[in-house]
């Protein structure tokens, strides 16, 4: 082998890697938070709706996790400017992450919430709450204890994920190092770095992940 | 642009062919990566489990479409180009065989220690006690969750579309790019993934209830 590597050219695109870096960031914390919001709302339907709305969470489920996302993002970048709604790359690449981030996330809560004994429901309802208070007040509090380490993993792959945001080139990390690599004829530096900067990124939200469990619940989370 | 013709969607069903052959050879790629990665992390030798451990935390700690592009400019630096084919089998394999490799390790642990005593009272070295003795009572916990994976794997060779692999969602691009009919066309590509995907899914969910209820007794 008798390549020489070129670090410098990646060394000087470090600002527009770091700006990468920060938006790869904030992409995934929005996406995991709406996801989660939208998740709690689905799985709560899903398990306690009515007949219909159950099927079609269900549905709405099986649909996303069963298509690659990459379809979804081209369906929805694509597809809804067709139908009058314009969209900039860095919000489509939201819309679709959450679309899908959300149907994943809905099963985890709602395995969160089905590990909840009986007891707890019939306790509540003899203590005199409904429907939605015993939802809110008893079930949903100790069902997020339960679902935080998958939720923390699945945080890590909605991020590593958002990578492939960058085919419609929403200016995540991605997308940056094919920039650089398209500017500097190093596609191999550049994509190194940038791999690199993923896994440190993921070890150091699986660490923290972990710390937060054992400091918050007191428990030891078995490594991923 | 021109319009849409019922030869855009044999298209589109010819493409296919190329994501089933890409994920079955991913699949046999990874399944050796993994039954050898699977050993590793099992293995007596902390060494050995180290690495395994190592290989399964940058595989899964790091974006698939970033190992493709690795793989792909990786053999240009090399000085040995490869080609989209080659790139895409080895990098899913690669990729497959950490998932595999930490989906058999849970089915190899799962597998009673009074088992690997026995084999290793009757005299078995490691090999045979491994593949006569605990692969086979690993296989049974293994199957459900590997079917799982499949789905995976198959959905993520749509990844190959961007190191200009013409599969599935390629040949969708390519078809979007001359008719413009993005609802219609990834609409389709994402009906044909469904209905390759979905009977695995429920496969692997029936598979695991009836795991689960040999279990019970």
């Amino acid at each position: 082998m008798n390549y020489v590597f070129h670090f410098a050219d990646i060394w000087d695109a470090r600002e527009e890697l770091l700006d990468g870096t920060l938006l790869t960031l904030r992409l995934s914390a929005l996406s995991m938070v709406l996801s989660l919001f939208f998740a709690v709302i689905g799985a709560f339907l899903r398990t306690s709706g009515p007949r219909p709305v159950r099927t079609a969470v269900a549905v709405y489920v099986e649909i996303i996790r069963n298509t690659p996302f990459l379809v979804q993002i081209f369906l929805i970048y694509f597809g809804l400017p067709t139908i009058g709604l314009r969209l900039d790359a860095n919000t489509g690449a939201l819309i679709a992450l959450v679309l899908n981030g959300s149907a994943y996330t809905i099963e985890i809560v709602r395995a969160g919430i089905e590990s909840i004994s009986r007891g707890q429901t019939e306790a509540a309802r003899a203590l005199g709450l409904r429907g939605l208070q015993i939802f809110r007040l008893v079930v949903l509090p100790q069902a997020l204890r339960v679902v935080v380490p998958p939720l923390g993993s699945q945080f890590i792959l909605l991020m590593l994920n958002s990578s492939v945001c960058s085919v419609i080139s929403a200016d995540e990390l991605t997308a940056m190092a094919q920039d650089v690599q398209a500017r500097t004829f190093r596609p191999f530096e550049a994509f190194i770095t940038v791999t690199v900067i993923y896994l440190v990124l993921s070890l150091l939200f699986s660490g923290a992940f972990a710390a937060i469990e054992r400091l918050a619940f007191g428990r030891k989370v078995p490594a991923r | 642009m021109r319009a849409l013709n019922i030869g855009d969607f044999e298209f589109l069903l010819l493409a296919l062919r190329w994501t089933i052959a890409l994920a079955a050879l991913a699949a046999v790629g990874g399944g050796l990566v993994g039954l050898v990665i699977a050993l590793l992390r099992t293995a007596p030798s902390r060494a050995a489990r180290w690495a395994a451990i190592g290989y399964i935390r940058l595989f899964q700690g790091t974006p698939l479409l970033l190992q493709l592009f690795l793989v792909f400019f990786g053999g240009d630096m090399l000085g040995v180009p490869l080609g989209a084919w080659t790139s895409a089998a080895l990098g899913f394999s690669l990729n497959a065989g950490a998932f595999l490799g930490e989906i058999w390790r849970g089915a190899i642990q799962a597998v009673p220690e009074g088992q690997v005593e026995a084999a290793r009272a009757l005299g078995l070295h490691y090999l045979p006690r491994m593949f006569r003795v605990v692969l086979p009572q690993a296989l049974r916990v293994a199957i459900p969750p590997t079917v799982g994976f499949l789905v995976n794997l198959i959905k993520s060779t749509s990844l190959a579309a961007i190191i200009g692999f013409v599969e599935l969602t390629r040949a969708g691009q390519m078809l979007n790019n001359a008719t413009f009919r993005p609802f219609i066309i990834f609409g389709t590509v994402a009906a044909i993934y469904f209905f390759l995907c979905w009977p695995l899914t429920i496969a692997s969910g029936r598979l695991e209830r009836r795991l689960g209820a040999a279990y019970v007794r």
